[in-house]
């Protein structure tokens, strides 16, 4: 009852653009999407990512009405939109496809929901004359889709959506069909046009970086379920599964296994190396979730705090050792490089200016001052 | 060894192809081309016959040299034909079971492939429960001989009052084409991506919207290739138009047998040559003016958006 009103208050308070609750959504008897919750405020850039097939593209169509939910509730600027047609849903969106009208060209592709609508003459030609102004393509009004680039129907795609003046744009993986240049041209652009117009977005990419460079909000997924939601800043530092922190970063998160050893008050991660034991201290190390002596636990360590500089911090927390590189990528003010560790490999980030060669053993330094500790078996931070 | 066996290869396709090899590729070509023209004389020769026939009087005819050229070119024959042949009782000519042809075929192949396109789109971007059953049982529909047909649609034709009609004619041909047009239509608009219909409801268009707007004007490539085909299999169409219709009412196919077959004296063979290619002229001429797209259009996906 209590915990009724509690709700009721937030509600009256909160600023949601967009609130998913126990969202499910089956075809036939496969769950696609299971029990999905998500709030975003207004003004937010909320990027869906997970990998082929997780979902993400479900969802969206789901937000905009295009697939029919199984149940849960969407409410879009608090209105309750579970059961509205998409066209009433005060919504836009663009396609991976792009989707623009083969046969009309640009001004009647950006202009035909306008006219389905009903909206007056002069008001589709002031819009016209806004979006062509903001996205630049002046000179393609007259063109038909087939005669454009894949760059230039991005942008006539997102004229089309922007013409809309939604409360909320839904973009389903607008750059993967554009070279790797264009791809971070546009990237920028979107960028740059949501700090300009300070919409809500849902955005769906496969493409990790894409999505860290995007979002205000993050949402993971995997196999239907939303694994992790937040900044993605704090997402990168503070992945709450092995799934996401490996899914996150590039190059990826290094994962140590080992145990917990507890010697009276003091912490220890325990692990082997060349059939040495080794203890690290992780008394700074925030839990979570209890956690026993004995038990499983996979280590996470991001590249950056493998170095060959010996970083500033206090030597509990640092494991130095002379490691044998495997192999190394210079992209001129890094280098990555992957050294053998136990019966594994773990990637670090050297400075440029470092010699390291190949198979020659090279001192490197394990910051364990941020680390995020996993249990083994279900995979999920503790 | 490997060396040397490269080099060999190099030499032979760098240097002057050998005088030899070019003579033999050209001989192939040559009597490639040599067997297409017979065969395609061989194609033609019926129509040469009767052309010819159609313009010789009947004492040539009865002269014989079926193959010989005119010596006197008529076209006493084709008016005949066209105007004052005996079909049955009456005498004149096909012109009236043209017309009637052409009435029976514009409509039926208009609703056939209208009605083919929006069953087309609805099966393929509007899918519903049992979608593709109801697909299936169209498709079956292809496999229906006419003979299994005529008695129900008799009594069908019967009890709407439309025996003998061309009305219940174009009822006929217009729902026996509509299992062929709506594959033709699913097939095609198969390619067409499904966010297409996705931008368009967000744009708020709905069924009909997007089938005027977006869907039909993609759609000449298809059309072309349904309008030939059903125009082809309802003007040629002989069973149905015999079965279904009645004395004023019977198409050119019915018409022609009739001439034909009403032999009170001797037998005009140029004039029913003439008749034949009077009955047969608006399918030939729709091929040759058409045939190119219906190529195209059979091979035509959409165009990607
Ligand atoms: N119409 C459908 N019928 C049955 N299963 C479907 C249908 N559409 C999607 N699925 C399944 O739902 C799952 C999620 O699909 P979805 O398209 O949402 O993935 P995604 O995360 O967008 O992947 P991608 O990154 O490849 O676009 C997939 O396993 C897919 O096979
Ligand atoms: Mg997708």
């Amino acid at each position: 009852m209590q915990n009724n009103q509690q709700k009721e208050t937030e509600k009256m308070t909160d600023n949601h653009i967009l609130s998913i609750k126990n969202l499910y959504k089956n075809y036939g008897s496969t769950e696609v999407l299971k029990d999905i919750n998500i709030d975003i405020d207004e003004g937010e850039f909320l990027v869906l990512v997970g990998p082929s097939g997780c979902g993400k593209s479900t969802l969206l169509n789901c937000i905009a009405g295009l697939e029919e939910i199984t149940s849960g509730t969407i409410e879009i600027a608090k209105l309750d939109m579970s059961s509205v047609p998409p066209k009433d849903r005060n919504i836009a969106m663009v396609f991976q496809s792009y989707a623009l009208y083969p046969t009309m060209n640009v001004e009647k592709n950006i202009t035909f929901g306008m006219k389905v609508r009903g909206e007056s003459a002069t008001a589709q030609k002031a819009a016209l004359e806004n979006v062509t102004e903001i996205l630049q393509i002046g000179d393609l009004l007259k063109r038909k889709p087939a005669q454009l680039s894949g760059g230039q129907r991005q942008r006539v795609a997102m004229g089309r959506a922007l013409v809309r003046n939604p409360k909320l744009f839904l973009f389903d993986e607008p750059l993967s069909n554009l070279d790797a240049k264009l791809r971070v041209e546009m990237r920028g652009e979107i960028k740059r046009l949501y700090q300009k117009l300070k919409t809500s977005i849902v955005y769906v990419t496969h493409d990790q970086t894409e999505a860290m460079n995007l979002a205000t909000q993050l949402a993971v997924m995997k196999g239907g379920e939303l694994q992790q939601l937040g900044p993605p800043q704090e997402i990168y530092d503070k992945p709450n599964s092995i799934f996401v922190a490996g899914f996150i970063g590039s190059p990826a998160m290094n994962f140590i296994e080992g145990e917990l050893q507890i010697d009276g008050k003091a912490k220890f991660f325990k692990t082997q190396l060349n059939n040495e034991e080794i203890l690290i201290s992780i008394d700074h190390y925030q839990f979570e979730s209890a956690v026993s002596h004995g038990q499983k636990l996979t280590l996470g360590i991001r590249p950056e705090y493998i170095t060959g500089i010996k970083p500033d911090v206090d030597d509990k927390m640092l494991l130095s050792v002379e490691l044998i590189p495997t192999l190394i990528e210079t992209n001129g003010f890094d280098k990555h490089v992957d050294l053998k560790f136990g019966d594994g490999e773990i990637g670090g980030r050297f400075m440029p200016q470092e010699q390291i060669s190949f198979n020659e053993a090279h001192l490197t330094h394990l910051n364990f001052s941020k680390i995020s500790i996993f249990d083994r078996l279900s995979g999920w931070r503790v | 060894m490997t060396n040397l066996t490269m080099t060999n290869i190099t030499v032979q396709y760098s240097g002057n192809k050998p005088k030899k090899l070019r003579f033999w590729h050209k001989a192939a070509r040559y009597s490639l081309y040599i067997l297409l023209i017979l065969f395609a004389l061989f194609y033609i020769m019926p129509l040469f016959v009767m052309v010819i026939t159609s313009l010789k009087s009947l004492d040539e005819i009865h002269q014989g040299g079926l193959l010989n050229l005119p010596e006197n070119i008529t076209f006493e024959p084709w008016f005949v034909a066209w105007s004052s042949a005996c079909a049955g009782v009456s005498c004149n000519g096909l012109k009236g079971f043209f017309f009637n042809s052409v009435l029976l075929v514009v409509p039926a192949v208009f609703i056939a492939t209208l009605i083919g396109a929006i069953n087309g789109y609805a099966l393929m971007h509007w899918r519903f429960k049992g979608s593709e059953i109801i697909f299936a049982l169209l498709l079956f529909g292809c496999f229906i001989p006419f003979q299994i047909v005529l008695l129900p649609m008799a009594i069908l034709l019967g009890k709407m009052h439309l025996s003998g009609s061309i009305t219940g004619l174009i009822m006929v041909h217009a729902i026996y084409g509509i299992p062929f047009t709506t594959m033709f239509f699913r097939n095609y608009y198969m390619t067409i991506p499904v966010e297409l219909v996705k931008a368009a409801k967000i744009d708020g268009a709905g069924f009909f919207r997007i089938f005027f707007s977006i869907f039909l004007p993609l759609s000449p490539p298809i059309i072309v290739v349904t309008i030939i085909w059903e125009f082809t299999n309802i003007w040629n169409d002989f069973l149905f138009g015999i079965s279904f219709s009645a004395a004023g009412t019977q198409p050119i196919t019915v018409a022609l047998n009739n001439i034909v077959n009403s032999t009170t004296g001797v037998k005009e063979y140029n004039v029913d040559m003439a008749a034949a290619i009077i009955a047969a002229l608006p399918t030939l001429l729709v091929y040759i003016f058409a045939g190119k797209y219906f190529i195209r259009g059979l091979s035509a996906g959409s165009v990607k958006g």
